[in-house]
């Protein structure tokens, strides 16, 4: 059995005008059995910073608690809340420690940066960063999510437009995945 | 200053023998943080190294310069740690930490407690209390950097036993460009001429 198509997933973010958008299923699997429908995907790491974990259900939910640890003391330490692209580059140190035995997860973050420019990455399971301007995709529908998002995104689009540009395009490809779907998550920030 | 923080030391040396371009009392721990000390070179160079390796520890794990406090914090750390450790004797230094970073200018003092001071302007060593009277006389909170340097030479002139000149003293400079420098003698000329 392939260990990232075992839980199923997809999570999507896309870049607004001054906003963020980002989406997930919630459909929770053992490989061909649905065993939830309500599955949280997305992380708040605080009120301008999100993380969606696909993959591998279990690392996706350590991986956030061991983040939500670092990121606490860091706003103890520093008195601030994180930039995201520290958080993006913190993620990435994270996940290159386990080198030889990863986290089978891959995130996507996204957060509004200074003066509320929005950033999004992801990466791969071992902290490859890939920072785009546009959107990102990750989980088992992750190729109809590529091709949906190309030919629905607009560039600065305002929140409401981004919510429904997102929502079509999370719900079509994750029709196309059996792996994912029963639903969707979608936040704007 | 305003826009930026000087430290200054005098560089006493043993002899006039001594090659006095080896001898720097003043180093630089990031590109945008200085510091100096006061009291016992070999401690002061573990120090910097430890207090070097730090930052770079936190720019590899954030990818971000390493805030001036949070350096502070963790220099201060570990010259605690030797207060309470076994076998081990505290650091025989005093430091002045001095960066530039998102929040501002900002100047440290570190003892060897371990304990940490936040300065707008400070002395420490030789005639540290004739040098802090003259501080609190001369100190405004908006000067320019360079009327900075000219009141940390006359501080230093203060207290200076014989004759001051661009060789027997160092100065070290941050300005808004956030980057540290220790100035050269003839710079230090310059500054001298000034003040004379």
């Amino acid at each position: 059995p392939q260990i990232f198509e075992y839980n199923g997933s997809a999570v999507v973010a896309m870049v607004g005008k001054n906003c963020f958008a980002i989406a997930s299923d919630r459909r929770l699997g053992v490989q061909l059995q649905t065993v939830a429908t309500d599955f949280q995907r997305v992380f708040k790491i605080h009120g301008k910073l999100y993380i969606g974990l696909s993959g591998l259900a279990t690392d996706a939910q350590t991986l956030y608690q061991r983040l939500a640890f670092k990121h606490k003391l860091y706003q103890l330490r520093e008195e601030r809340d994180m930039k995201p692209e520290t958080f993006a580059s913190l993620v990435s140190a994270l996940l290159y420690e386990k080198r030889f035995g990863p986290y089978f997860c891959q995130p996507i973050i996204a957060g509004l940066g200074e003066k509320d420019q929005p950033f999004i990455c992801t990466m791969d399971c071992i902290g490859a960063k890939e920072l785009a301007k546009d959107f990102v995709v990750s989980g088992t529908a992750s190729e109809s999510l590529y091709g949906a998002c190309e030919s629905m995104y607009k560039p600065d689009m305002e929140p409401e437009e981004l919510f429904e540009t997102i929502s079509q395009a999370l719900l079509s490809s994750v029709d196309r995945d059996c792996l994912s779907g029963w639903g969707g998550y979608v936040l704007i920030v | 200053a305003a826009n930026g923080v000087v430290i200054a030391t005098e560089k006493k040396l043993p002899s006039i023998l001594v090659d006095e371009t080896s001898v720097q009392k003043i180093q630089s721990l990031t590109p945008n943080i200085g510091v100096v000390y006061s009291g016992m070179g070999p401690d002061f160079r573990v120090l910097v190294r430890k207090s070097r390796k730090q930052a770079q520890q936190y720019y590899r794990l954030y990818k971000e310069t390493i805030p001036v406090t949070q350096l502070v914090r963790e220099t201060a750390a570990v010259m605690q740690e030797f207060t309470q450790s076994g076998g081990v004797r505290p650091f025989g230094v005093s430091l002045l930490i001095a960066g530039y970073d998102d929040n501002g200018p900002q100047l440290y003092q570190v003892d060897p407690s371990g304990s940490y001071f936040s300065w707008k302007a400070s002395a420490m060593g030789k005639n540290v209390s004739n040098a802090k009277t003259f501080l609190e006389k001369r100190y405004t909170e908006d000067m320019e950097l360079d009327d900075a340097i000219h009141t940390a030479i006359l501080t230093l002139k203060e207290g200076y036993e014989g004759q001051i000149s661009a060789n027997n003293i160092e100065i070290g400079v941050i300005r808004a460009d956030r980057e540290f420098k220790v100035l050269t003698p003839s710079e230090i000329k310059d500054f001298l001429e000034e003040v004379e």
